[in-house]
């Protein structure tokens, strides 16, 4: 086989750059995706039938249709056909948010309903308001059953970020691309990619793990 | 001090509670009894509006339950208000898991009262001596047994300092032999003056603790009177053959 390594170790460094900007969207989408998918959660559940319906809209429609499809409407539709342009960076990050948001939702909303009824009947019978109950009492519980899920969740979406290549974003994916392209070293090049790939996914893995273990004190 | 009048209750089709009415003096000690699916546990929870009722009025000490006004906040101020007045005690304790038996009594001190939290520390070591739990106060609920759990529940309410106390099947899920300390708690309660409406299948506690025993069946109150009454020479044939069953 044809392998050479010191094509890997001139590349990484440019690789590496590409990472971190792959670092910075996953880190921005999660933020966003993370608080408005709390809204979210809470409105799926909400007693108002307007606020749940279009939680759930929201919800069915962004887990049923493709990431790349999304990203593509937001990036070539918008300008386009209603004169909304966004940078790559952007429209990228907006993309992402919008995407991982439905997904943190339903984790956030399945855990919160994990959490027995008595909770909340407790809190409020010693004169806790609806959301000092869910602040103080639910979510706190529901947070630690989320860990896993959201482990998954966050891993899934730095890879899923690799599809902003597509919108001529430079993140780590498009790099390697265009770092392909000049020298036709594939292997090379896509195999540097993917070990710094999961360079950062170990990262979420080792994150989320250490987190589950120092939530279980109370179990 | 408690006042119902009238209260309905049902559940889709099913109506739970038909037109309950009575009156719980300052002081006074209620056992309610009578068979599941009766409407007992239904009753205390639209006690506190935990159940919305359908119609009928619960008042403490004169004041209305159920808020006056039509603005969500207000209404939700109203009831928060009246129910940090309101102790209740579950079958299943309900103990927030996350926090220690001492911050579950703090909570409602810091949040509900705003009190400042070492002043509700010292409080809630305070309700947790008085139910026996002095040397637990920092284990978390999953440290401690059914009845120790139990006993932290009531300090929780306690502490809140309420006009009332509601106890829903509070040893029903508890071990036989954990079931004692839970009743010494509420024995000492009673005897110390607390106002109390109590779900209970401990007709030996009602009969010694209780100046009333109302039994509730099919949801309506069919007997009410002294516990030696009720209990020992009922008048009603559902009384007995519910007694009957039961010891």
């Amino acid at each position: 086989m044809d392998f050479d390594f010191a094509i890997v170790w001139k590349y990484l460094p440019v690789l590496a750059k590409g990472a971190v900007t792959t670092v910075e969207l996953t880190a921005l989408a999660i933020v966003n995706g993370t608080v408005l998918g709390l809204f979210i959660a809470l409105a799926s559940i909400s007693k108002n039938w307007l606020i749940r319906s279009l939680a759930r809209f929201y919800t069915w429609l962004i887990r049923g249709t493709p990431l790349l499809l999304q990203l593509f409407v937001i990036y070539y539709g918008l300008p386009l056909q209603m004169g909304i342009k966004l940078s790559p960076f952007a429209a990228a990050v907006t993309g992402l948010s919008i995407n991982s948001a439905a997904y943190v939702a339903e984790i956030i909303r399945a855990a919160i309903e994990s959490i027995d009824k008595g909770q909340m009947e407790a809190a409020r019978s010693i004169g806790m308001s609806y959301f000092q109950a869910m602040r103080r009492i639910i979510l706190p519980q529901a947070y630690r059953r989320m860990i896993p899920p959201l482990g998954n969740e966050f891993i899934a979406l730095l890879k899923d970020s690799s599809l902003v290549a597509t919108i001529s974003m430079v993140d780590l994916m498009r790099t390697a691309q265009q770092m392909y392209a000049t020298t036709f070293r594939p292997m090379e090049i896509f195999l540097a990619a993917g070990a710094l790939y999961l360079l950062l996914t170990t990262f979420f893995t080792v994150t989320f793990g250490h987190l589950e273990r120092r939530l279980a004190v109370y179990e | 001090m408690v006042k119902v009048d009238g209260l309905y209750k049902s559940y889709g089709s099913l109506p739970v509670l038909k037109g309950v009415s009575f009156e719980v003096a300052k002081g006074e000690v209620v056992c309610i009894i009578g068979p599941s699916g009766g409407g007992k546990s239904t009753l205390l929870r639209c006690i506190n509006h935990l159940e919305e009722p359908d119609a009928g009025v619960v008042e403490i000490d004169g004041e209305s339950v159920r808020p006056a006004t039509r603005n969500p906040l207000h209404r939700e101020r109203h009831l928060n208000r009246m129910r940090s007045e309101i102790g209740m005690v579950f079958q299943r304790f309900n103990l927030f898991p996350h926090r220690t038996a001492l911050e579950n009594v703090v909570e409602g001190l810091t949040t509900v009262k705003k009190i400042p939290r070492n002043e509700a520390r010292e409080i809630a070591k305070q309700y947790l001596t008085r139910v026996g739990l002095a040397d637990k106060i920092n284990e978390y609920p999953s440290r401690l047994s059914g009845g120790q759990q139990q006993r932290v529940a009531i300090a929780r309410a306690l502490a809140m300092q309420p006009k009332v106390m509601l106890f829903d099947e509070p040893t029903s899920a508890l071990d036989p032999e954990l079931v004692g300390e839970v009743l010494s708690v509420m024995r000492d309660l009673a005897e110390n003056g607390m106002t109390m409406l109590a779900v209970t299948h401990e007709l030996g506690f009602a009969r010694e603790v209780a100046n009333r025993v109302m039994f509730i069946d099919d949801g309506q109150i069919i007997e009410e009177g002294p516990p030696k009454q009720v209990l020992s020479n009922p008048q009603h044939p559902r009384t007995a053959s519910f007694i009957s069953k039961v010891l």
